[in-house]
């Protein structure tokens, strides 16, 4: 095959979840000296970015999304170590968890794998996520973004509970803070004070990218 | 409780003022409405928050006229006192139904208020097995002589083994029975219906998980339907078929959007196959009726 045929199968078969093909095509990318950053930035992230268009415009569904992810993953293991070696940079770092008292994870599950797919590094701390938990994640990791997830309006007061241990442990400022699920509104994000919301997946990838990019251009690194 | 392989099926008996619905292994499946809901609902919370509930008649009148035998009622707006918001909504919908009421709210406070504030026996969602969750909702059951819906899951995790879900499930019937002296009749099991479209097992754990609740405990079950279908194309269907597939396997209700006729005539026909609906009479009166509502807007 040649590098073209590599990058083109690559695509193609993420687009539908073919997880064996994905990965047999990565390691023939590897054995022809392709490096993993193009692997990754010209076949797998574009592919992932369709995938997310497509759920957008009502064309893909759930399951066809997951499989993608799961297809995409396969690949990352493989190549994650490879691009550390090379010190490829993630575009950013991102810590998600659901909040204390929410048991709740596909949704949060499907945002990990667009955000991934998208080139974030994703950190997830899981379900029922305490206040002190997310600081102590935030002050270990230090992540540029971090996510609270809720899917039940008696658990999205987390959200303030959160901000306020944030603030309290003096680190609000040092992150971005997105806040999403099923019952959360843009008025209820504004209303706990987050800096971002977004009604799904592939929204939270798009308003992800444009947090950090006001972010970088404010604080210049 | 040992376990028992023929557990006697239970009755749960709920009531409004003037109507009683009894929801059993053996009786047509109960459809409780479910849209009575803010959630996910921008304007209707305006609403709410502003203190205009007019939105709610309009709710009631769809979920009763779909079918619904049960009306849950969910006042869950952000930024609200939700038990005074619930017990408004309550006393407002027994004026305007005779269906009995299923009271949602993850507020302790607030479904104290809606209790205190509904005439009749209300079934009250939800518990799961946590034990603080329990503490504080089950005397609130007792005392007001209510039926509650209890979720098999723990302040970990939502289990996806079924012998996970089953022992939760008896801990919370031993729970609910021993130390706060509710019937397990009064105790309506969820057995977590999971989107299909995440895992291609989810729903035969949730049928199986079905079938060992019905069989070592006789409790009613009922479910969030809609979940089933989430994030697939083509969701009445989905639900039109798996729903009669639940009631083979010990499912008694749903919670359920009843403005969805496919499903709920899916439902009423798995009715009179499964012999719960003796001779058809409800499944022909519900042919008179839309003879006569079709006869009526024709003429």
């Amino acid at each position: 095959m040649t590098p073209e045929e590599i990058l083109q199968g690559l695509y193609d078969e993420t687009l539908v979840g073919n997880a064996p093909r994905v990965l047999e095509l990565t390691n023939e990318g590897l054995v022809l000296n392709m490096e993993p950053q193009t692997l990754l930035f010209d076949a797998l992230i574009p592919s992932l970015e369709e995938v997310g268009a497509r759920f957008e415009r009502g064309d893909f569904f759930v399951p066809e999304m997951l499989i993608a992810g799961r297809a995409m993953s396969g690949a990352m293991e493989v190549l994650r170590p490879l691009l550390a070696e090379t010190g490829v940079q993630t575009i950013g770092k991102f810590l998600m968890g659901t909040v204390k008292g929410d048991v709740h994870d596909i949704g949060k599950n499907l945002v990990n794998i667009m955000l991934e797919g998208a080139g974030f590094e994703v950190i997830d701390l899981g379900v029922q996520v305490a206040p002190e938990k997310f600081v102590a994640a935030i002050e270990e990791h230090q992540p540029d973004i971090v996510g609270f997830s809720a899917f039940l309006t008696t658990t999205m007061p987390m959200f303030k509970a959160n901000m306020n241990a944030l603030e309290k442990a003096g680190i609000r400022n040092s992150v971005i803070v997105m806040v999403g699920g099923a019952p959360v509104t843009q008025e209820y994000a504004d209303a706990v004070g987050a800096d971002g919301y977004a009604a799904d997946a592939s929204q939270t990838v798009k308003r992800a990218k444009s947090l950090l990019q006001e972010r970088r251009a404010k604080v210049p690194a | 409780m040992s376990a028992q392989f023929n557990a006697p099926r239970l009755e749960t008996v709920l009531r409004s003022a003037t109507q009683q619905v009894v929801i059993g292994h053996g009786n047509r499946f109960c459809l409780i409405g479910e849209r009575i809901n803010p959630t996910g609902r921008r304007i209707f919370q305006e609403q709410l928050r502003a203190g205009d509930l007019s939105a709610i008649e309009r709710d009631v009148r769809a979920q009763v006229e779909g079918g619904a035998d049960v009306l849950d009622i969910n006042m869950g707006v952000p930024l609200t006192d939700e038990a005074e918001l619930l017990a408004k909504a309550i006393t407002m919908v027994q004026t305007l139904s005779d269906k009995p009421i299923c009271i949602d709210s993850s507020v302790i406070d607030a479904l104290e208020a809606g209790l205190a504030a509904y005439q009749g026996r209300a079934l009250v969602n939800s518990i799961t097995a946590e034990d603080e969750r329990m503490e504080q909702v089950l005397p609130l059951v007792k005392k007001y002589d209510a039926a509650v819906i209890a979720l098999p899951n723990d302040a970990d995790e939502i289990p996806m083994e079924v012998e996970k879900r089953i022992t939760l499930t008896r801990k919370i019937i031993e729970v609910a029975t021993k130390e706060y002296g509710i019937a397990a009749a009064d105790i309506v099991i969820d057995p977590l219906a999971m989107p299909i479209g995440a895992d291609s097992e989810m729903v035969n754990t949730t049928m199986e998980t079905m079938r060992r609740i019905r069989d070592e405990f006789g409790v009613n079950m009922t479910c969030g339907a809609s979940n089933v279908s989430f994030g697939m194309p083509g969701r009445p269907t989905i639900g039109a078929a798996f729903l009669p597939m639940a009631m083979t396997a010990g499912l008694t209700s749903a919670i359920m959007d009843t403005r969805t006729p496919q499903i709920v005539e899916a439902v009423k026909a798995a009715d009179l196959l499964l012999g719960h609906d003796e001779w058809g009479g409800a499944w022909i009166a519900a042919h008179r009726a839309r003879l006569a509502r079709e006869a009526a807007a024709t003429a």
